[in-house]
């Protein structure tokens, strides 16, 4: 029972251990990328441990640590997982290796400093998972912000990074200075920061008797996550940063962050309030994933038609979370893994693309699978996990998202599917563009007469496991619904005690399992 | 009793006399570096007797002109601090460059000394002494660079404006003492209520409130902060936009609290408008600056408004909060002018934003140091700055003051920006014909101390401070509420 309760301290504090030693050693050849490897290597190992051990039957928070921090004001070094904060905490270990391995290359000057912030991001994202104190969580939401940051300005990829940098600084820290004022008021009222007691008396209707402090607290919490996931309206600074960010950065850059926040804290805290703007949100998400899709129609650069998708996929996630219901919610949650994996895989093959041919223009590329089979396999496995087929991750959870939506809200979701169409669209389109007919013109950076080797044994090891995570969440998804559901269904029954169930609440486990392909041949 | 209850600044004055005296004995060529190491045992001394202070019974001494308790000693430990790293960083800093380095540690012990009696004087003629002291001796050692255009200009500046606003205090205090009598504060506060002229209580009130705005350089009154911190030496920027900004802010903080309780509700609005003047004005001018110091300059005068922001709180958990913001801004300040000391050099090589550019690829652990204290003055978490932030704004927020808390956090969004710019600067490439320039002198043992004293304080400010709050809540209990 030890292990238990040190385990999540461990997780949390490896990678920056890692960090510490990584600054202390000499940069010499490829010291920083294996030591970053072993660092993260440990860092999954020990998240491992979360799943294996976790008890699915009590559910509810487990590896709990909680300890006092300071007395006055009263913080507490708390920090547990449960069925919601599990998959993502190990998610984030799984992509940590993928990235240093696929920056293995691309970052051949200052790699001490890269792997270094490489490392401390790591730890800022293990900690806004796992903590459940607000002050330690929004230690932790900022601390995330600086490596990021400083990723994206130092090692971006244009003379364009600083600003790209600086604005995706300003959008998140401005509206999280609010998060911090909502957070001092909860503290002022209740005189704890302590999430689980937080939420009890949220749900006792203990936390302000003024419904309108408590609906402008609440919205100060919904735009600060709103604007990091970010939801339809706060997008501004996601296609520059991530068209920037190196691709180990923009792997991470987008989604899960926000979206868990929301999940765990605008839920938890402010169930009813949540109710309340939840029409608003299905509709941002909504027209985010319309929106997302078109401007990704009409990209020639890649990694801005990867910035519109991922906008795209991460409203999918706002609607179904915003839907109140399990299916809804699971197929939320889901998501969000889906999109780390599959977005995070597709960010690494145009990285990888970018490696060998110095552009991301789609103009310049063409013809590609006739020399590098390896590559268009894998991409093409990605694309379709990505426009979600059958089969593949992608599917579940939109499928789930979907049928979770659309009783209570049919004209959006009905919009929302129009996406999907789009969304195989503008990947299909792109896939065709790049890999297949003439070859391109060949871009000016290269040589003429130079070699462009397929994937080599580095690239195919980082991109294998993305590859086969896609097909397992895809036909085996109970595996990692069993611990989700149990978080969904205590999300979809929370708000009912603060108003009236909206919609008729649906089973997840009947659509779990993807065998209802006729009911999306819309596609 | 009284001497004991003055020991601290005995000590240093002593020690800055016999630095004095020792100066002159020494050969012209030769290292000042013994004087330095004295001085700083001196400065050692001192702080271990206040420390001594802590377990004494509150009381007075010198015919009620000093009182010596938990709030005093709080920020003697402060202005200690801040001097020993400021003496332990400048003590290369004018090897082989000024002629007279011995006086230069004797100047920074007196003016310490003046500072430590501002904190713990309860009469306003002692305060203005002690502001004197302290003031005389800043102005002098602004324009240590000797023979530098710069510098002189501003210890000059510094010394006219510093006067202008000095007169103003003394008006304040010739007044108030013509209103009611006395210039003790006790006093003070016993004639308001039985005052015959309560406009000239006001105006006296008004007055003290500009002298001491000068001295923390809170907008309107900050005119004089970016020429002065341009010019003057950078280690002596360092002590000037900590220490005798703590010393005015506890004589602020006690004579609000201790000789004009009764017109709280006239003080409390000027400290408002002055928290947001100076916040805004502070960030808004950094954005604009291209030289360091200037920038650095601006957002002294923004984190002065940070500080009465906790003051508006006008409860305990308020003067906690100023005490504690007070030692985490001067833990991650001095530290920022420790490394600026270091890689720019007595000429000041390094001037503009551009020129700290490739920074990091020469000097690694200087410019680590250095980011980690911009990050700090942004406020990012497990750091003081965060910490700090933290209470002074739920202090306010607990007091009811929700607009300014989000005007302040709004001003903590404009801040980072010139923060970063700052930051990103030091980690962008830099062209090679700079490199010479940044190469520069190799860190010695004496600021390498400081600087880990300063890397040290400002982490455990921002992840342990349940040392120093109870310090601060200690302070803000014993010398001011308890009335």
């Amino acid at each position: 029972m030890q292990m238990n309760s040190m385990i999540l301290t461990l997780i949390l504090f490896v990678p920056l251990a890692g960090a510490v030693v990584l600054a202390l050693l000499p940069d010499r050849g490829k010291t920083m990328q294996w030591g970053a490897l072993a660092v993260t290597l440990l860092t999954l190992l020990l998240t491992l441990h979360l799943p294996y051990w976790y008890n699915y039957t009590a559910g509810g928070m487990q590896f709990v640590s909680n300890h006092q921090w300071l007395a006055a004001p009263a913080i507490r070094y708390h920090i547990g997982v449960d069925g919601l904060s599990m998959w993502l905490i190990v998610l984030t270990g799984v992509l940590a290796p993928l990235g240093v391995l696929a920056s293995w290359k691309a970052i051949d000057t200052r790699s001490k400093e890269f792997y270094v912030l490489f490392l401390v991001q790591q730890t800022a994202m293990l900690g806004v998972f796992a903590a459940l104190d607000l002050f330690l969580y929004y230690g932790f939401w900022e601390l995330s912000l600086v490596p990021m940051t400083l990723l994206i300005a130092v090692f971006g990829r244009t003379e364009n990074r600083r600003r790209a940098a600086m604005k995706y600084f300003l959008y998140t820290f401005l509206t999280s200075a609010l998060l911090l004022v909502a957070i001092l008021w909860l503290y002022s009222r209740t005189g704890s920061f302590d999430f689980t007691v937080l939420s009890q008396l949220a749900a006792a209707h203990q936390i302000s008797p003024s419904s309108q402090a408590l609906w402008i607290a609440s919205l100060a919490f919904l735009l600060a996550f709103a604007t990091k996931v970010p939801v339809f309206p706060l997008h501004g600074w996601l296609s520059d940063a991530i068209s920037e960010a190196p691709t180990a950065a923009a792997m991470v850059l987008a989604g899960k962050l926000g979206l868990y926040s929301i999940l765990r804290f605008s839920l938890g805290i402010f169930p009813a309030e949540s109710h309340r703007i939840a029409p608003l949100m299905i509709a941002l998400g909504a027209i985010g994933v319309l929106y997302g899709s078109s401007i990704a129609l009409v990209q020639t650069d890649l990694k801005r038609l990867a910035a519109y998708s991922t906008l795209g996929h991460l409203s999918f996630c706002v609607l179904g979370i915003f839907s109140f219901t399990i299916a809804g919610l699971d197929g939320g949650i889901y998501q969000i893994l889906n999109h780390g994996i599959s977005g995070g895989a597709i960010l690494m093959l145009m990285g990888m693309l970018y490696e060998r041919y110095r552009t991301y223009d789609m103009r310049d590329l063409g013809g590609i699978a006739q020399k590098m089979p390896w590559m268009v396999t894998l991409f093409v496995i990605t694309t379709l996990s990505l426009i979600g087929l059958p089969m593949f991750n992608g599917f579940v959870g939109e499928f789930l998202i979907l049928s979770g939506t659309f009783p209570a809200h049919e004209r959006w979701t009905a919009a929302a599917t129009l996406g999907v169409i789009l969304g195989a669209a503008y990947m299909l389109w792109m896939v065709q563009r790049v890999f297949y007919g003439n070859l391109g013109p060949k871009p000016k950076a290269l040589a003429s007469g130079i070699v462009l080797p397929d994937l080599g044994v580095r690239e195919q090891m980082s991109l294998w496991p993305m590859a086969a995570l896609m097909l397992l969440m895809g036909i085996a998804s109970p595996f990692w619904m069993r611990a989700i559901d149990l978080s969904g269904t205590v999300l979809a029954g929370k708000p009912a005690a603060a108003a009236a169930p909206r919609v008729v609440v649906l089973s997840s486990a009947t659509f779990a399992a993807p065998d209802a392909d006729t009911m999306k041949g819309g596609k | 009793m009284n001497l004991l209850r003055l020991l601290p600044e005995v000590i240093l004055t002593l020690t800055g006399v016999l630095v004095m005296l020792a100066e002159p004995l020494l050969a012209p060529g030769k290292s000042r570096k013994p004087l330095g190491w004295f001085a700083i045992s001196g400065t050692l001394y001192a702080a271990v007797a206040s420390m001594c202070q802590l377990h004494q019974p509150v009381g007075t001494a010198f015919y009620g002109m000093v009182q010596v308790d938990a709030f005093s000693v709080f920020f003697h430990l402060l202005i200690c601090s801040v001097v020993l790293v400021t003496l332990l960083s400048s003590l290369d800093y004018f090897e082989g460059f000024a002629t007279h380095a011995g006086e230069y540690f004797a100047l920074v012990l007196f003016a310490a000394t003046g500072m430590m009696l501002m904190t713990c004087s309860v009469e306003l003629l002692m305060v203005f002494i002690g502001l004197e002291i302290s003031s005389i001796a800043t102005y002098i050692m602004a324009g240590f660079r000797k023979g530098k255009g710069a510098s002189a200009e501003s210890a000059l500046k510094y010394f006219l404006l510093g006067s202008f606003a000095t007169a103003f205090f003394l008006y304040g205090v010739a007044l108030i003492f013509g209103a009611t009598g006395s210039t003790s504060f006790s006093g003070i506060a016993a004639g308001i209520p039985n005052s015959q002229t309560p406009l000239l209580v006001v105006a006296s009130l008004g007055m003290v409130l500009v002298g001491l705005g000068f001295k923390v350089s809170a907008a309107p009154f900050h005119v004089w902060t970016p020429d002065v911190y341009q010019g003057a030496p950078s280690p002596v920027v360092g002590l000037m936009s900590t220490a005798p900004k703590a010393a005015a802010f506890a004589v602020l903080l006690r004579v609000t609290y201790m000789a004009f309780p009764t017109l709280q509700h006239r003080w409390a609005i000027l400290i408002w408008v002055l928290a947001v003047l100076s916040m805004f004005t502070g960030n808004l001018c950094a954005l604009l600056q291209r030289d360091a110091k200037r920038m650095l300059a601006y957002s002294s005068i923004a984190h002065a408004g940070y500080l009465l922001v906790a003051f508006t709180a006008l409860r305990a958990d308020g003067i906690a909060a100023a005490c504690f913001y007070s030692a985490a801004y001067a833990a991650m300040n001095v530290g920022a002018f420790v490394v600026l000391t270091q890689v720019a050099g007595v000429e000041e090589k390094l001037r503009n934003l551009e020129d700290f550019a490739g920074l990091a690829q020469q000097r690694p652990v200087l410019s680590a140091a250095l980011a980690f204290f911009l990050l700090s003055m942004i406020g990012i978490p497990f750091t003081a700055g965060f910490f700090g932030k933290f209470y002074v704004f739920s202090a306010a927020l607990h007091a009811g003051h929700l607009w300014l808390v989000i005007l302040g956090l709004l001003n903590s969004g404009i801040a980072c920006y010139y923060y970063l710019r700052f930051l990103v600067n030091i980690y962008s490439p830099a062209p090679a014909s700079k490199a010479e320039a940044l190469r520069g002198k190799p860190v010695t043992i004496a600021t390498g101390i400081a600087l880990a004293l300063c890397v040290a304080a400002t982490l455990a400010l921002g992840i342990v401070p349940g040392c120093v709050l109870h310090l601060a809540g200690r302070a803000a209990a014993t010398s001011l509420l308890a009335r």
